[in-house]
């Protein structure tokens, strides 16, 4: 297993931890509940090292990025983030991701992207993306050497602007700067974040992340602010209809159907991976859909549990589910067939030897 | 790890407390612990014998679900009404008071050679390491 740069800071802060992706990560410090709601109220630190960064670089950079992913990264402008997914050749998802336009190579003038992918999937996508590489273009992985945190939440930015000169309250959401961060030259500040609460996230060299990790807590000691763990990070962006790789999406998952239509470019200017099953599958019409239900009842559902209807159909499974800090209410998502996924539908998941009744609702489960 | 001396033990991380032939049981420290809040107990088993091992209710916390074992055969004779959504609807006391406030079910015992087959404190305490 490895560690992050804070691994002892965490154990030392009496975090349960335990194994992710091959990282021995926080799953909580405090409670999951306090976690979450000191996010969606105030601000929490995140501490996600473990993300894998890939740096691609050359004078096709931008051809070999378009090939590869589904959005239209044409679009992006130095500065620009973009959502988006790596396709795979027979209907499902190699990973999603963020992609970063960062700045012109100095001495060469060639496009330079930063693709920050997760952790569980770092050897695949590395080694799925450089299958591709028929063009001008390298490719490097600094994932060992760059350190992440998350900080979030409605009291982020007066936070994190303690400890910066870059103006981060005109910061637009998807966009990042480069700059000096608490007495760190070349941080990242990216308005970006997976908990719907607002905030950035701040990568540094790995062995700044202790540094900046300090500075943080430091700097929010009196508003509160909470480390948070991986429990907290999943009940956040479960709320927010978030898709989590491996539970909400995979490689038998189709972005659209997962929701996803508005980061596949079908029209885009560039040939892509995936392209082709996209297309069809979009002319055929999708045979099911990624839905979010509450529980008229009080068990919580889980991944993998079967979705049933009425006439004790098994019509499809239970990719996530948890109870909903926020709502005080179980919550979930699953794919269920297209003609099913009305809002107000009722669906019944299978806990145990029960079929327990739920209703499909609209995503995003909580409205900020 | 709080774990009583006067309480038995099952390899499940319940604990039975007895009282002439009947038996409080809940959930250990640990496992409150491990399971982290929970925010809803289900026991429909009230009124019923259940047998040694098998599942006499559900616990769910926020991250996870876990079943509960029965660590002696016995009727179910009350669900801890604090706990129970009907009534008290305070499932974070099993968090708060593991051994006390946070019993889950008394039972009349079938068979009181299960509970000496129970792990003594000690033993539990070498169990969970």
């Amino acid at each position: 297993m490895k560690n992050t740069p804070l691994t002892q800071i965490h154990i030392a802060l009496g975090a349960k931890m335990a194994d992710f992706a091959g990282y021995n990560m926080p799953i909580q410090y405090s409670s999951i509940t306090e976690e979450h709601l000191a996010v969606r109220k105030k601000v929490g630190v995140f501490d996600v090292s473990h993300m894998g960064e890939f740096i691609v670089s050359g004078k096709e950079a931008l051809e070999f990025v378009q090939k590869v992913t589904s959005n239209d990264a044409s679009k992006l402008n130095v500065g620009d983030i973009q959502y988006t997914c790596l396709p795979n050749t027979d209907g499902g998802i190699v990973d999603d991701l963020l992609l970063y336009r960062m700045q012109d190579d100095k001495t060469t003038g060639f496009p330079v992207f930063m693709l920050v992918v997760n952790a569980s999937n770092m050897e695949k996508d590395w080694n799925w993306i450089a299958s591709y590489n028929t063009f001008d273009a390298e490719m490097k992985n600094i994932s060992d050497q760059t350190g992440l945190l998350a900080v979030q939440g409605p009291e982020a930015t007066a936070i994190l602007q303690k400890l910066t000169d870059i103006n981060l309250s005109d910061f637009k959401y998807y966009t990042f700067q480069t700059g000096s961060f608490a007495g760190i030259d070349n941080a990242l500040i990216s308005a970006t974040g997976y908990t719907g609460s607002g905030g950035f996230e701040i990568y540094i060299p790995a062995d700044k992340t202790v540094q900046l990790w300090n500075a943080v807590m430091e700097a929010g000691k009196d508003t509160g602010i909470q480390p948070c763990g991986l429990g907290a990070r999943d009940t956040l962006r479960l709320e927010m209809g978030f898709c989590l790789y491996g539970n909400d999406i995979d490689a038998t998952t189709s972005p659209l159907e997962a929701g996803l239509g508005w980061i596949t470019k079908l029209k885009k200017p560039a040939d892509f991976v995936g392209k082709d099953w996209m297309t069809a599958q979009k002319e055929a019409g999708l045979k099911r859909k990624l839905i979010g239900f509450t529980m008229q009842e009080r068990r919580v559902p889980r991944h993998g549990y079967q979705i049933f209807d009425h006439q004790e159909n098994e019509i499809g499974v239970v990719t996530s589910g948890t109870q909903s800090p926020s709502l005080d209410q179980p919550i979930g998502m699953g794919y269920v067939p297209v003609d099913m996924a009305q809002e107000g539908s009722i669906i019944f998941i299978q806990l145990g030897k029960k079929l327990m009744e739920a209703k499909i609702c609209n995503l995003p489960f909580v409205k900020i | 790890m709080n774990i009583p001396e006067n309480l038995r033990y099952s390899k499940e991380h319940e604990w039975v407390r007895i009282e002439g032939d009947e038996a409080y049981i809940g959930i250990t420290d640990f496992a409150q612990s491990e399971l982290g809040e929970l925010v809803y107990i289900e026991i429909d088993t009230v009124g019923q014998t259940v047998e040694r091992d098998e599942v006499f209710g559900t616990v769910e916390a926020v991250k996870t679900t876990s079943e509960l074992f029965m660590p002696v055969t016995g009727e179910i004779i009350e669900f801890n009404p604090s706990l129970d959504e009907a009534d008290g609807d305070n499932p974070g006391l099993i968090n708060e008071d593991p051994y006390g406030d946070g019993w889950i079910i008394k039972v009349k015992i079938a068979d009181m050679s299960h509970y000496d087959e129970l792990m003594d404190a000690a033993a539990y305490a070498e169990l969970i390491g």
